[in-house]
């Protein structure tokens, strides 16, 4: 069964974000690969920044931050935003407390 | 497989592309496919594993859970199950609840059998099983040829007893044969009757595939039909990116999927005997990378067989063009499938059979071997003795083919 469609997301990073709890994150070479057990989607995380930033998401008041941590300088922040923004459209990614 | 995104690749310094890292494997499948059992309710003609009855040797409860205590751990995220008929397996609904509890989603392929109003009920209450129900045919006629009398309604009744108890988002799986290209609007309205969603893949010559290609395989012209239906209304369409072949018919990446053979990389096959083949349509000694059961020198299990195996090892080493090397499409289908290839007899580093540039035609044409099945469980529908006159009748050709009769599934599967 897949989630029911709900509203479309749209991606703040200044909010807070995290993983789906019925998303799994295998690490790979390249990157890691994620699955979600509700929609049945695989994405791919292309490189080991973007799974730092990724797995520690719910460790942050915000994207931004969490991008920071993970030593992304706030010029160099787009790409990495626009990673999390679709991965939050596909529900990999869900906002502060709501599931 | 099919990752519906698109890589997410926030690079500041170039990385080799995804496609090529798949290449050289990974350390677990992303997809693998379980064939729980060789025993069938139908006899489908084209049968990838050429099903009909149970094999003596299947692997029992317990070890069908050891290896998906393996699968855990190796964050495999879930499996197809097929056969054969899996749910027919006494045990099947013991196993998904064991996998699902495991961490391993399931999605198993079925003629709808057993799909009654409560077993629906009851998949609708999980979120980490999902049904796919194949059907061959938008109206019976057409499906039934293939598949069986009476497996339309059978897998009628399955959809409606899913959507009744509220599943959404069930699979309807098509094989793409020449009688049912010119149904493929047909596919999609019944799918969205049912609140499903369309799967179409490509029909391989293996199992009993090989017997029924030639007359089965869509015509060069019903490919491009094909190839254009999917690029123009293919967007909720899954096709396990199983068209790979046609990549060459348009733009570069107007067909969406990886576009790559993951044998033995990213995909690979469990048979009911707990044998490791490079992929679901490669069921044969060629392809045959293991079993589970025994130490190859490395250990027993999997993920022995998964790192180890010498055939998988060849698979992820860079693969020669060969006779493609030459042609501008290369890229984009990387000369095909395998199986595809190697059940209709034509070399391996050459076109494949249904190549868009025209090349598999005449290799075709030319005199070809075949290679001879290295197993099959068809069911043999012959009853009580065999008349003696039967054998005078036999054509000379038949006599001429010598040893045993290469198939015991040439009778109608019903």
């Amino acid at each position: 069964m897949t989630a029911p469609a709900g509203e479309p997301v749209t991606f703040d990073p200044g909010l807070s974000w995290r993983l789906h709890r019925q998303v799994a994150v295998r690490p790979e070479p390249f990157g890691a690969l994620l699955y979600h057990f509700g929609t049945r989607k695989l994405s791919f995380l292309k490189n080991r920044t973007i799974v730092e930033v990724v797995n520690s998401l719910g460790d942050h008041p915000d994207a931004r931050s969490a991008c920071r941590a993970a030593g992304i300088d706030d010029a160099q922040q787009a790409p990495y935003l626009h990673a999390l923004g679709v991965l939050a459209r596909s529900k990999m990614l869900v906002a502060g407390e709501n599931e | 497989m099919t990752p519906s995104d698109s890589a997410l690749a926030p690079v500041a310094q170039p990385v080799p592309r995804l496609v090529e890292q798949f290449e050289h494997g990974l350390d677990a499948p992303i997809c693998l496919t379980w064939e729980l059992t060789y025993a069938c309710n139908l006899a489908c003609v084209h049968c990838l594993s050429s099903s009909g009855k149970r094999d003596p040797r299947e692997l029992s409860t317990q070890q069908c859970k050891d290896i998906i205590d393996e699968l855990e751990r190796m964050q495999v995220f879930y499996v197809n199950i097929g056969g054969g008929e899996p749910t027919v397996r006494p045990d099947f609904w013991e196993l998904v609840d064991y996998a699902t509890e495991h961490h391993v989603g399931v999605k198993f392929s079925t003629n709808g059998v057993r799909i009654t109003a409560e077993v629906a009920a009851k998949l609708a209450a999980s979120d980490y099983v999902d049904v796919q129900i194949s059907l061959d045919g938008a109206t019976a006629e057409v499906n039934d040829a293939v598949r069986g009398q009476g497996s339309f309604p059978m897998a009628m009744r399955a959809l409606e007893n899913l959507a009744d108890a509220g599943f959404t988002d069930a699979k309807i799986s098509v094989v793409a044969t020449r009688h049912n290209i010119d149904q493929l609007d047909e596919f999609a309205s019944l799918a969205a009757r049912y609140g499903a969603t369309l799967r179409i893949t490509r029909l391989r010559p293996s199992g009993r595939g090989a017997d029924v290609w030639d007359e089965l395989h869509p015509t060069a012209a019903q490919q491009v039909r094909l190839y254009d239906w999917l690029v123009a209304k293919g967007d909720g369409v899954l096709t396990g990116d199983s068209f790979f072949h046609l990549s060459g018919l348009g733009e570069p990446g107007a067909l969406a999927g990886l576009n790559l053979c993951g044998a033995g990389r990213v995909v690979c096959l469990i048979d009911p005997v707990g044998d490791v083949y490079a992929c679901p349509f490669a069921i044969h000694d060629r392809f045959l990378a293991g079993n589970i059961l025994s130490d190859n020198g490395n250990g027993t299990g999997f993920q022995s067989v998964w790192k180890n195996a010498p055939l998988f090892r060849e698979l992820r080493e860079p693969q020669s063009a060969g006779a493609c090397g030459s042609c501008g499409h290369y890229d984009s289908c990387r000369g095909g499938c395998m199986a595809a290839k190697f059940f209709t007899g034509l070399p391996l580093d050459g076109p494949d059979p249904e190549c868009v540039e025209g090349y598999g035609a005449p290799a075709l044409a030319l005199e070809r071997i075949k290679p001879t099945p290295s197993g099959d469980h068809s069911r043999g529908t012959r009853q009580g003795p065999i008349p003696l006159t039967l054998l005078t009748r036999r054509p000379a050709s038949d006599v001429a083919a010598g040893s045993a009769p290469a198939r015991l599934c040439n009778e109608n599967p019903v």
